[in-house]
């Protein structure tokens, strides 16, 4: 994985995504031993991983902080869930839909908010999820249901649907009689996760992606080179709300249940969280961050105070109440403590996120074994940590 | 018929007369000094090229075509192409993609969505870099990250991303402001390699040495005036010229 950080060829590009689909597709041998390996987490992975990816299209190459992804989030989901109920519980229709949807509005949204940059465009983005998440409680209670959720039911038309089959109970989407649930949800979506992290790497390859990342470094030089920066950050935004209505759509295909909670600005904040945990502007560093996030959530949110006394059963009586009681703030409930923690190291330590930590003792490995002038020749190219904007 | 006209121009800042009926003729393939005091107009006038800055009135016509009202992308496109007083480049990037940046510019336009092409496979454009790169001196360094040269290396390195751009009329701000000697007297050699392409050229400077090395023709701007416009040779003996600016002393 570490060559994730260099720049290569097609070729290797095609090696390097082969090695990345077979990570994803072995995940439940390898998360085994993290205790990771359960179907509802790997999905969450593969979507969160997907939304990510797609919002360092944006933030990771042009620098444009977005705070209002979820938006496309949601309208993804809600997408999804509408062509469950008009065209029947196919996956594949609610994914394009989704896609385009999702699309739509990024370019409405981006076109406005693109007219300001630094903290000016993210609190516009950062204003229109919030207008979309109350709206979606308000005034367009008949599109999303409002509180309650929008979900699919037996009486909806689904018109592709073959209803004489069917039980009465819950509806879930499948194809070719496969069900969007368990390990055939969580290959679902690592294959999309595979497919879109496979143009997210050929977007950072390409003269597009090479104009993108200008826009961040200077965009005054841009356009006295002749560049209209507009039309590229729009496509960048619009491409990342793509993601995110994928994502979105995903999360629907998995549980086909729309609510709005999922648009709402925590939920923005935390893919940024994500992407800059992982390495901004590398292509596998958000991955890393957002499977970070979800597996702390999952796992260090599970943790109570029984169990904690059990890993330190080992321990003399007085120690290990102790232990467990200093321990149990940053687990269980108190896990976004842990978290806070992490992240508060790796933006002061590690500005380049994990990726940067990965790649730092990949050099230290390297070097020992003698192969520093090949590595120094390899990595040269690596992108740099993000400089304090 | 020169190739810049610049009619009547007038520019005002508030109650400051930045620019006071400016008349300017820059012969094509010719290099046109403008210098003048700190504070003349020398870069409010360059900035009324490049479509930084509108002027209040007058015409400014690159080629036959106006160039007022046009973007800085737009004008750029046309084949003006500028060199910033402190240089203007990619810092994050590698010289050579900051090279190759504008020669994509030069190539795609304005906007070209092309994200699955390969900048591996780019090769033409990649050539085109290298020279240019080479020409420069900069092409051993090519990998390195933009921030990390020096303040002498940055400049070449803006005016390599401008020349792969093939410009028309080339604008130069102070290009050896804060350079040693040796620095200075390279990059003098590097303008007159290029000039031998017949690339049009506008020199702001300071530095007499240079202008006088460079110039064709010279035009001394004061207090938003131009006071003389001549041969260098004349230029040096204009009382005017010499009162206004140069106090006599420098030459």
């Amino acid at each position: 994985m570490m060559k994730f950080f260099s720049q290569s060829s097609e070729k290797g590009d095609l090696v390097l995504i082969a090695l990345f689909a077979v990570a994803v597709f072995t995940m439940p041998i390898w998360l085994a031993p993290f205790g990771a390996n359960y179907p509802d987490l790997m999905q969450r992975f593969a979507i969160f991983g997907i939304f990510a990816t797609g919002f360092n299209i944006l933030f990771g190459l042009t620098g444009y902080l977005s705070f209002g992804h979820a938006a496309f989030l949601g309208v993804g989901s809600y997408t999804a869930v509408w062509t469950f109920k008009l065209l029947g519980m196919n996956p594949i229709p609610a994914v394009i839909a989704s896609v385009v949807v999702a699309g739509v509005f990024a370019l409405v949204i981006g076109f406005i908010s693109l007219r300001r940059s630094g903290i000016y465009f993210s609190i516009l983005t950062l204003a229109f999820a919030q207008m979309c998440y109350n709206l979606a409680y308000s005034v367009l209670t008949p599109i999303t249901n409002g509180e309650t959720g929008l979900r699919v039911l037996h009486e909806d038309p689904r018109i592709f649907d073959d209803k004489t089959v069917e039980t009465t109970g819950p509806l879930i989407s499948q194809i070719f009689g496969y069900q969007m649930q368990g390990m055939t949800g969580f290959y679902f979506c690592g294959i999309l996760l595979v497919i879109t992290v496979f143009i997210a790497m050929r977007i950072f390859r390409s003269p597009f992606g090479m104009m993108l990342k200008a826009v961040k470094t200077n965009q005054n030089r841009l356009n006295y080179t002749g560049v209209n920066t507009r039309p590229y950050t729009l496509a960048a935004f619009v491409i990342s709300g793509m993601y995110a209505g994928l994502a979105g759509a995903l999360m629907c295909i998995i549980d086909p249940l729309a609510g709005a909670e999922r648009m709402q600005w925590t939920a923005s904040g935390e893919v940024v969280l994500m992407t800059i945990l992982g390495g901004v502007g590398t292509i596998i560093g958000p991955i890393i961050g957002a499977g970070l996030i979800k597996y702390f959530e999952n796992i260090f949110s599970a943790f109570n105070d029984q169990t904690l006394a059990n890993i330190y059963s080992f321990l003399p009586d007085g120690l290990s109440e102790v232990l467990v009681s200093v321990t149990s703030l940053f687990v269980g409930e108190g896990w976004h403590l842990s978290l806070g923690i992490l992240f508060m190291l790796i933006v002061i330590f590690l500005p380049g996120g994990v990726t940067e930590g990965l790649s730092r003792i990949g050099k230290l490995i390297a070097r020992r074994t003698g192969k520093a002038q090949k590595n120094e020749n390899e990595g040269g190219r690596r992108s740099s940590p993000m400089p304090g904007e | 018929m020169g190739i810049l006209e610049v009619r009547d121009v007038n520019k005002n800042f508030g109650g400051l007369k930045a620019l006071n009926n400016v008349n300017l003729d820059v012969e094509e393939g010719s290099v046109h000094a403008i210098i003048g005091p700190n504070g003349a107009g020398k870069s409010t006038l360059l900035n009324c090229f490049v479509g930084r800055l509108d002027p209040d009135t007058g015409t400014v016509m690159f080629n036959g075509k106006s160039l007022l009202g046009l973007k800085p992308h737009e004008i750029n496109q046309t084949g003006v192409v500028r060199v910033f007083q402190t240089p203007e480049i990619f810092t994050d990037l590698s010289l050579l993609e900051n090279v190759m940046i504008p020669a994509f510019a030069r190539r795609d336009g304005a906007f070209k969505l092309n994200p699955f092409r390969d900048v591996e496979r780019e090769g033409e454009v990649r050539d085109k870099a290298m020279n240019i790169l080479e020409e420069v001196g900069l092409q051993e360094d090519r990998n390195k990250i933009a921030s990390s040269m020096s303040r002498g290396d940055k400049r070449r390195l803006e005016l390599a991303m401008c020349l792969v751009q093939d410009p028309v009329l080339l604008l130069l701000d102070e290009p050896t402001a804060g350079m040693s000697r040796a620095d200075t007297n390279a990059t003098i050699d590097l303008l007159k390699r290029i000039g031998e392409r017949g690339i049009t050229k506008i020199v702001i400077e300071h530095d007499m040495h240079v202008v006088f090395s460079l110039a064709d023709r010279i035009s001394v701007l004061a207090q938003g005036t131009v006071i003389a416009e001549d041969v260098p040779a004349n230029i040096k003996g204009n009382p005017k010229v010499q009162e206004a600016y140069l106090g006599g002393a420098h030459l």
